[in-house]
């Protein structure tokens, strides 16, 4: 079968599979469309949980950034993963048993505010549209790379499927529709890798991949490295060899900035609303800990197999374009090329460099994920630190000497004394979606990379999706604006707040898809901003909930506000007003968020003592939730 | 349950927690960034030490620490009458 056949077939199969469960799974009352009726099985919350979790920028871009950043890149697998050991001891348990729907209810009952829930609810809607707009772009670049339609129409159809599941079916919908879209997109991520571990290394886990020796003789250009060295001596050696002046196993970044990055992604990963509201769902407070372990046990099997896919495809990279002929390589193969290609790899010989072998690379160029500028004229492709030319790729009309897209990018000079010089732009984000084809692997195995990409956006979108949508309905409509005052409750009927989640999950799914059709420019960026205001404001405000009695209402305002007002506005100054402009003791805009946590802590403590105490019942409350014994099922109020 | 007994359970709660952070926060922080420079002077087979805790061993090591957390809790929870 042809690849385009292939991928329609996964793709489709895979989408059939969600719609199916979304209609099983139909949600009949609030508790089921906020927190799935309380009754998942803590290993399918761990599933659903780590697909929730990890969203395209996991399947697609992790991989490329670590492999551009080479042990600097660790500060976000241990950033994105640690945050799970705080999530699970510090706070899935206690919301557990605290056991409402949302953390805009837990801070505005702890802190008895409607002042704090709806700085509260703000937050979430921040946080989480940020997110869904780089999730929904997600699924347009997939959808118009392997589905062979525009971007736009792309993210419709993935609006129309989120629409499809998460509105209908809640958060019992979500559920098991993401236990299916974790299996899909594991497979999908560890099936290439362990063939490209074996084509690497001849190693069947990418995990010892990594510390395996290479399986061929490799020429980076400068010289060749013998078969059997070790994988990263291989790729220090190299590194060094093409004058990038840190090998890939050393660190550039400093250990300041790491340091502080990872904290601010740790903690930001536990305070993130739409990973805590998944330990609602569980039937009791012990489901709620040993569910945080599932979910990193399943988040791990992608996130370690990651470091080894980042090496092999920088290895494979270098190995199949250094100082190759770019015309025929790239070039559309002819039947007898195709079959010179099978005859060698049926032997098990490599035949990434033969002729026609490397048209992926045209089609990538086509795209604009690659851009190449013949500097000396040789036809030759070559590959080695430095930026081959100024900015992105901005592609002319024309077609050059060896039929490539011209540039008309400044070619950039090679740092002196440096003996070869770059011509090769690639964007880091096809790392994980070419590597199939650079490799050559089975089509079947690039089918099942477009549903797994899918199925890593789609999941996390809808998620956050809900989030939205219950932090409108249930906090900010039920418990601020439709409150009765007498009662403190909310004046909604049951079956108008659930309308009201639909309608709110609508709305969200409309301005998610007009955000990915017309992305902000800076996507990218904002990610910090998710990251680090929820390291700022939700983590703090619920650690001091739970484990300091004495916290009152003055201290967790004063404190959400100070941590917030601090991240955002060293973040819009350093990243939109003026890159990098306003910068205290060499911060980088992405570990901010943790000074914001720490000034959090601090000002909260001190505002708080320097107050009246909270309420009696408020503290009989704290005392309640950290005792598991009476959980019960969530409830309303 | 009576107030005395709920401090010495969530005393006991706080201890575990402490020193499977501590663990955390050396493995991490310590082996993975402010030691891994020393660490890399030694090699395990393909692997620099620093570089492996870096990218791989400590999202080993955090997996491990919530199973034996919910483990340890569990038996605490028995200990002292409070499970569900």
């Amino acid at each position: 079968m042809d690849l385009q056949t292939l991928i329609y077939l996964f793709v489709g199969a895979s989408f059939a599979l969600y719609i199916g469960i979304a209609i099983w799974a139909k949600a009949g009352s609030t508790k089921d469309f906020y927190v799935a009726g309380g009754g998942v099985h803590p290993v399918a919350n761990g599933m659903a949980t780590a697909a929730d979790w990890m969203s395209a920028a996991s399947f697609i871009s992790l991989a490329g950034i670590v492999s551009l950043l080479g042990r600097d890149g660790a500060a976000y697998l241990m950033g994105w993963t640690g945050g799970y050991v705080l999530l699970a001891m510090l706070l899935a348990p206690y919301l557990r048993k605290f056991g409402k729907f949302t953390v805009p209810d837990f801070v505005g009952d702890r802190y008895y505010s409607d002042f704090a829930r709806t700085v509260a609810v703000i937050c979430v809607i921040f946080v989480s549209f940020t997110y869904v707009a780089g999730q929904m772009r997600g699924v347009g670049v997939v959808f118009s790379r392997f589905l062979q339609v525009d971007v736009n129409t792309g993210v419709i159809i993935g609006m129309g499927i989120v629409f499809f599941y998460a509105v209908l079916g809640g958060m019992k919908g979500i559920t098991y529709t993401q236990v299916a879209q974790y299996c899909v997109l594991i497979v999908a991520f560890v099936v290439p890798a362990v063939f490209l571990s074996l084509q690497v290394t001849g190693t069947f886990l990418p995990q010892f991949g990594l510390g395996g020796t290479i399986a061929f003789d490799f020429d980076n250009g400068v010289q060749t490295i013998q078969q059997g060295t070790y994988l990263l001596t291989a790729l220090d050696q190299t590194f060094t060899d093409l004058g990038f002046s840190i090998p890939y196993t050393e660190g550039r970044a400093g250990v300041w900035n790491t340091f502080l990055l990872c904290v601010a992604l740790m903690a930001g990963t536990a305070g993130l609303p739409h990973v805590i509201v998944r330990f609602f769902t569980v039937p009791k407070v012990r489901d709620a800990r040993i569910s945080a372990g599932w979910a990193l046990l399943f988040i791990s099997i992608l996130y370690t197999s990651v470091p080894g896919v980042a090496a092999f495809a920088r290895l494979n990279l270098i190995k199949n374009v250094q100082n190759n002929d770019y015309a025929t390589w790239t070039a559309e193969c002819t039947a007898e090329q195709e079959a010179a290609i099978n005859a060698v790899r049926a032997e098990g010989g490599d035949a990434a460099r033969m002729p026609c072998a490397g048209n992926w690379f045209a089609t990538w160029e086509k795209g604009g994920l690659i851009g190449w500028m013949d500097k000396n004229g040789d036809g030759k492709i070559q590959f080695a630190n430095g930026a081959a030319f100024a900015g992105k790729p901005t592609y002319t009309d024309a077609t050059g000497q060896s039929g490539e897209r011209m540039l008309s990018n400044a070619p950039t000079a090679a740092p002196a004394g440096q003996a070869i010089e770059n011509e090769l732009y690639v964007d880091r984000d096809i790392i994980v979606l070419a590597n199939p084809e650079i490799a050559r692997l089975p089509n079947w195995v690039i089918a099942l990379i477009a549903a797994g990409g899918l199925a890593a956006a789609l999941s996390t979108a809808a998620g956050l999706l809900l989030v939205i949508s219950a932090a409108i309905s249930h906090d900010l409509l039920g418990r601020v604006i439709f409150k009765d005052k007498e009662t403190g409750k909310s004046k909604m009927s049951e079956a108008n707040e659930l309308m009201a989640a639909r309608g709110a999950a609508v709305a969200a799914i409309l301005v998610a898809g007009y955000l990915g059709i017309n992305p902000p420019g800076f996507v990218a960026q904002v990610v910090a901003f998710a990251f680090g205001l929820a390291a700022a404001s939700f983590f703090p405000v619920i650690i001091n909930g739970i484990f300091d009695k004495r916290m009152n209402r003055e201290g967790a305002i004063a404190g959400m506000l100070v941590g917030l007002i601090f991240t955002f506005t060293y973040i819009v100054l350093n990243v939109f007003v003026e890159k990098n402009g306003f910068i205290i003791a060499d911060i980088k805009p992405t570990g901010i968020g943790t000074i914001g946590m720490i000034l959090h802590f601090v000002v909260a403590y001190f505002v708080s003592r320097a107050t009246a105490a909270p309420p009696q019942e408020i503290q009989q409350m704290v005392e309640d939730i950290r005792i598991p014994r009476g959980a019960g099922a969530a409830h309303a109020h | 349950m009576d107030a005395q007994k709920a401090q010495a359970y969530w005393k006991e709660n706080i201890t575990t927690i402490m020193q499977l952070l501590a663990v955390w926060f050396v493995v991490s922080y310590g082996c993975g960034i402010l030691f891994v420079d020393l660490l890399d002077t030694i090699q395990i087979a393909g692997f620099k030490l620093g570089f492996w805790f870096a990218q791989q061993g400590s999202m080993y090591v955090f997996m491990i620490l919530i199973f034996i957390y919910a483990k340890r809790m569990n038996a605490i929870d028995e200990k002292y009458d409070v499970t569900e």
